[in-house]
């Protein structure tokens, strides 16, 4: 009872205010995307907006428990409650109701629950506590091993749903390891994976490996500034390149070759005895051929690992829909410039007929999405096409309007504006979370304020990246805004827990 | 803690910033830059339903119904949105077979795969409501209201023309560009000549669809659609008893009517037979009826022959020679001549003492004198020159009558010739021809050409005493409009009105006199003035032909009567014109013997199952 006034007066309202904006403008954006002329009731409870309006109801009920439960009992349950949660996800694989082709949901009657959005709570908790424990280095190589573990138990089982997005949601947790201590390297290696990943399916692999090694030898030439060296590594690389890639056409014989050079640059490197700082140069060679090996790794998995739907939602992303228009394009014209008994004739038509279909598979499957999503956002101009006055959203184009695609309702109906104020919103809340984060006296509270602001990265990059084409189609809501009550649940759960143990910052949590 | 693990903030920061701004990026060009995705928008989402304008209806002269419109609706199809569906179903709905909905629907992808085409055309409002109830179910396909012509009475179709969707030189053709493929277009008689006036002018209305093409309602509350206005409506100068009584008489016969109002050049009366009920030329069947009419060669009923027939006019031109001879002083109304058959055949009639005589016996050589010294005035000591000087001065005071020139008619023609010099020039060479070769024309034979239309003008110009009004179609534009204002300007003739009653002495005496070549145009109580004619035929029995009008004194009607194939004159065309003016005048029949001799009439040389025919 000592703390409740205390509570009260401690609170952030910068948070809170964003918070319920971010609600209430969820909510209007469903209100518009479900709109229906005839039952233009707010409340009507027939309708997602009149059920959201109850979730939210609820949701300000969840915000209030989580406010008034101590911050102590938070510490000590984080364990448990991380348990519990694990349980239920794995409980959702035997018990949970099949939704389109995935068990991610149990179903009491007409009422649905998505543990996996619950998960996310428990697995900030049990981070929070694990790393805030005493003897616990985030530095050190085996947190990292043990908070993978944390981090992939529930994340494993949730990819057995399977719910791909969700699951991805979990690496968000590399900002929390990052900020306790682990090595920037391992963000820059995600980021060099994530780039030579899109420019291994861009472009062909022998050039980039061609790139990379005339890039190695001009940096290489440089430490040494030695121009001799220079010369005879182009001349070394160049010539042979050219006449593999272009004159044989055998891309596979230059990648061998180059390869076969780095091997010996390597080896030769070792036998050089006036050079400094020889390691740091034998990285850079470490480096550049392990790229092109993770390159090729990476058109093997592509390739034959990953399915089909999962190809084209990043080859999609990759422009593959201009590449087909410019490919039929092409063929069209050729056909028209040849003459009417050519005997390629045929050739050319089964051809163009073979892209056709594959355009036309594209656009009508993960391609509508990606396109009509593009369409209602793009379509909503500088300033918006106004409340209720979206045609894309409003009449369907949009799959999924309310729920992971709402953000395309704000992009038509209020424009680059709108948009702009949510990303805004956005990013003013997860700013606040991580100063708030700074502030506390008590790691864990400290641990949990990223976890929280991390997480709403995530969604929010992953959800809207989506809708505009800079991610991949992965069904994960946005927060505050997507239609339902688990997520919206979850995400204020996960919020004013951090908020109550804000307004306790100045005690340290044991 | 290390106080660089604190510093990471800012790292974790930036990200957050780098990848709002990266979005904030990505939105501004997908939302402000490019415009590609907007247009895609509207492409999809709306859908663009042209608002056809009502044409204009056609009235008679008494405010009689003549063309009307009734709804129909096309259906249209847009390829691209058709899914797969149950297309027999579909077939069994429309009407139409397989094979067809094969053939239809191959032509609209090719026409274009995003754009509505009209799948099925013209289908009446009955057969519609059902396949509307159930449209629903096939996407892609909608319908577009149109509207179909229609004429409560068969009449007139010549006159009236009829509308036809505009094919592609009609849309290249039209200066403003106002024609889309499927747009209705007039393509003969009024419909042609008016189709400004008529047709209006198309709106056009934006309707939001969903996904499943289903209309959500007006697009920006109808901030984009453009009403359509209506076309006008045409009061036409027929009168549509009259019309349809000179059709009736007219029926089984070839040839043509043409009554005016002398006083307005308005025109009654237009029958060209054989015709065909208009309302054949409307709808769904159009094409395979215009098939059956444009296959008549024997018959060729879509031949308007009231302004497309040229003929010579044989012996009513002499009432022009004698007003223009008159008018020079060459005669004097009591000058006669004797009927010599050497200079041109006659037939046995009393001495023509006088010009009112010789119309009345219609003498040949009488005419042959008036013509002789109408060309040969001793204007040159040649004898050539002096007929060319002659000829080119008679050609200007012939076409004083309207004969010889294009008249402003509002439905097209062929408007004969009246030969000049120029002319025998070109065919004997200047000089080499003298009045000997031209003799033939001074009783309307030989070179001069003319068509009904003109002929009925004549007989108003002799019922007016000189003048005329361009004989014209439509009386009114519009709710409250005039008429061409072509039509309101009185042209006269070179010849003084003085002049006119000797001419038209001998043209009642044509019809009342005991001698008179056109007895049978008598009418009890009413001074008929007429003259006939026999257009000579090369190619088989010789035409009958009749003017005339009515009555003498302030004269109503002027009418102009020819039948084909039918010889003399008086035989058969006087009775038509005089049963014509009896309706007009008195809207009865005195004689039904007379009315029944010419129903019961077929001169058709030939006879033809005529599917075409109304009546």
């Amino acid at each position: 009872m000592r703390t409740k006034p205390n509570t009260f007066a401690n609170l952030d309202w910068l948070t809170i205010g964003v918070y319920l904006l971010l609600v209430f403008m969820g909510w209007l954006n469903i209100y518009a995307a479900t709109y229906d002329a005839d039952n233009p009731s707010l409340f009507d409870l027939g309708q997602s907006y009149g059920k959201q309006a109850i979730w939210i109801g609820l949701g300000l009920v969840v915000a209030t428990l989580s406010l008034l439960i101590e911050g102590r009992f938070y510490r000590n349950i984080a364990y448990g409650s991380f348990i519990f949660t694990t349980l239920l996800v794995a409980g959702v694989l035997v018990f949970g109701k099949e939704i389109n082709g995935a068990k991610s949901w149990y179903a009491i009657g007409s009422f649905t629950l998505q543990p996996s959005e619950f998960a996310k709570i428990g697995t900030a908790l049990a981070i929070s506590a694990f790393l805030s424990e005493f003897n616990v280095k985030a530095k050190e190589f085996s947190t990292t091993l043990k908070a993978l573990v944390l981090v992939g138990l529930p994340a494993g089982l949730i990819l057995l749903q399977p719910d791909a997005g969700s699951t991805l949601v979990f690496a968000s947790f590399i900002f929390v390891l990052y900020r306790e201590g682990l090595s920037g390297n391992f963000l820059l290696f995600g980021l060099l994976c994530a780039v030579l990943f899109v420019l291994a399916l861009l472009f062909e692999i022998a050039s980039l490996a061609l790139i990379l090694c005339l890039l190695t030898t001009l940096v290489y030439a440089s430490l040494y500034a030695n121009w001799k060296f220079l010369a005879g590594g182009f001349a070394l690389i160049g010539i042979p390149s050219y006449v593999l890639l272009m004159v044989v056409e055998k891309p596979l014989f230059l990648i061998g070759y180059l390869v076969l050079l780095l091997v010996g640059a390597i080896v030769y490197n070792f036998r050089l005895r006036e050079i400094r700082n020889r390691g740091q140069r034998n990285r850079m060679l470490l480096v550049t051929l392990a790229s092109i090996g993770f390159m090729f790794t990476v058109g093997f998995i592509f390739n034959n690992v990953l399915k089909e739907h999962q190809r084209t939602r990043i080859t999609l992303l990759l422009g593959e829909e201009s590449k087909l228009e410019d490919q039929v394009n092409e063929l069209k014209l050729t056909l028209s410039g040849l003459p009417e008994d050519a005997p390629q004739r045929k050739e050319v038509r089964n051809d163009l007929r073979e892209k056709k279909r594959s355009l036309h598979r594209l656009r009508n499957g993960v391609g509508w999405n990606l396109r009509q999503s593009k369409i209602a956002i793009g379509s909503g101009g500088f300033a918006g096409k106004g409340f209720l006055q979206g045609t894309q959203t409003k009449y369907n184009y949009v799959p999924e309007q309310s729920t992971d695609f709402i953000f395309c309702t704000v992009g038509e109906e209020w424009g680059f504006l709108g948009s702009t104020v949510v990303i805004g919103l956005f990013l003013i809340l997860m700013g606040r979370l991580v100063m708030m984060a700074e502030r506390q006296r008590s790691a864990f509270s400290r641990i949990y304020g990223y976890c929280v602001a991390s997480i709403l990265f995530f969604h929010m990059t992953i959800n809207i990246g989506m809708t505009i084409g800079l991610a991949p189609v992965i069904g994960i809501p946005l927060p505050f805004f997507s239609y339902g009550g688990s997520s919206l649940w979850a995400f204020t759960a996960l919020l004013f827990i951090f908020l109550r143990l804000d307004t306790e910052r100045m005690q340290v949590l044991r | 803690m290390s106080r660089s693990l604190e510093d990471r903030k800012f790292v974790v920061i930036t990200i957050f910033g780098v990848v709002a701004l990266a979005f904030a990026a990505r939105l501004f060009y997908l939302q402000v830059v490019d415009d590609s995705l907007k247009s895609s928008a509207e492409n999809q989402s709306i859908r663009y339903v042209t608002q056809y304008p009502v044409r204009g209806n056609v009235y008679d002269r008494n405010g009689a119904l003549l063309v009307y419109n009734e709804a129909a609706y096309d259906l249209m199809v847009v390829p691209r949105q058709v899914k797969a569906m149950d297309t027999l179903a579909f077939c069994e709905l429309v009407g139409i077979t397989l094979e067809d909905f094969r053939v239809k629907f191959t032509k609209a992808k090719d026409y274009a795969w995003r754009k509505a085409s009209a799948f099925e055309k013209q289908i009446p409002a009955n057969s519609w409501a059902p396949i509307s109830e159930k449209l629903h179910n096939y996407p892609g396909f909608y319908g577009q209201q149109r509207t179909l012509r229609r004429y409560p009475d068969p009449i007139a179709a010549h006159v009236l023309g009829y509308i036809s969707e505009v094919n592609q030189r009609d849309i290249e053709r039209d200066p403003n560009r106002y024609y889309e493929s499927g747009d209705y277009i007039g393509k003969s008689g009024l419909e042609r000549t008016y189709e400004a006036e008529l047709r209006g002018i198309r709106g056009v209305k934006a309707l939001m669809v969903d996904v499943h093409n289903i209309v959500q309602g007006s697009y920006q509350d109808g901030a984009r659609d453009t009403l359509a206005i209506s076309g006008k409506d045409l009061m036409s100068t027929l009168d549509a008893q009259l019309q349809a009584y000179g059709e009736l008489l007219m029926h089984n016969k070839k040839g043509s009517i043409v009554a005016i109002e002398p006083s307005t050049g308005e025109v009654l009366s237009m029958v060209s037979s054989p015709n065909f009920d208009p309302n054949l030329l409307v709808g769904r069947d159009r094409g395979k009826h215009y098939k059956t009419l444009a296959a008549n060669d024997s018959l060729d009923p879509l031949y308007n022959r009231a302004t497309y027939a040229i003929y010579p006019p044989g012996s009513i031109f002499k009432l022009v020679q004698a007003l223009i001879a008159m008018e020079d002083d060459i005669i004097t109304p009591n000058t006669g001549f004797a009927c010599n058959k050497a200079l041109v055949g006659c037939h046995n009639h009393p001495h023509p003492s006088s010009v009112g005589k010789a119309v009345q016996f219609s003498c040949n050589p009488y005419f042959y004198n008036v013509f002789k010294r109408l060309i040969n005035r001793n204007e040159a000591s040649s004898t050539f020159k002096d007929s060319e000087i002659g000829l080119r001065r008679w050609k200007k005071q012939v076409e004083s009558f309207g004969l010889g020139v294009k008249l402003p008619l509002d439905i097209p023609g062929k408007w004969g010739n009246i030969p000049g010099p120029g002319l025998y020039d070109k065919f004997y060479g200047k000089g080499s021809w003298a009045f000997s070769t031209i003799y033939s024309l001074s009783i309307g034979q030989g070179e001069i050409i003319v068509n009904p239309v003109q002929m009925a003008n004549l007989a108003a110009i002799l019922a007016n005493r000189g003048h005329y009004y361009p004989p014209h179609l439509v009386k009114q534009i519009g709710e409250d409009g005039t008429k061409r204002t072509a039509f309101t300007s009185r042209q006269t003739t070179v010849v003084g009105s003085e002049h006119f009653e000797t001419v038209i002495n001998g043209m009642q005496a044509v019809v009342d006199a005991p001698g008179g070549t056109a007895r049978r145009a008598r009418i009890k109580g009413i001074d008929v003035c007429g003259k006939t004619g026999t257009a000579e035929n090369p190619h088989g029995e010789d035409h009958s032909v009749f003017i005339a009008f009515a009555p003498r004194e302030n004269p109503q009607i002027a009418i102009a009567v020819y039948v084909e194939n039918a010889g003399f004159g008086g035989t058969w065309a006087a009775p038509i014109a005089s049963l014509m003016i009896e309706q007009y005048l008195t809207d009865s029949i005195a004689d039904p013997a007379k009315e029944a001799r010419i129903l019961e009439a077929n001169l058709l040389d030939v006879q033809v199952e005529e599917e075409g025919d109304a009546h």
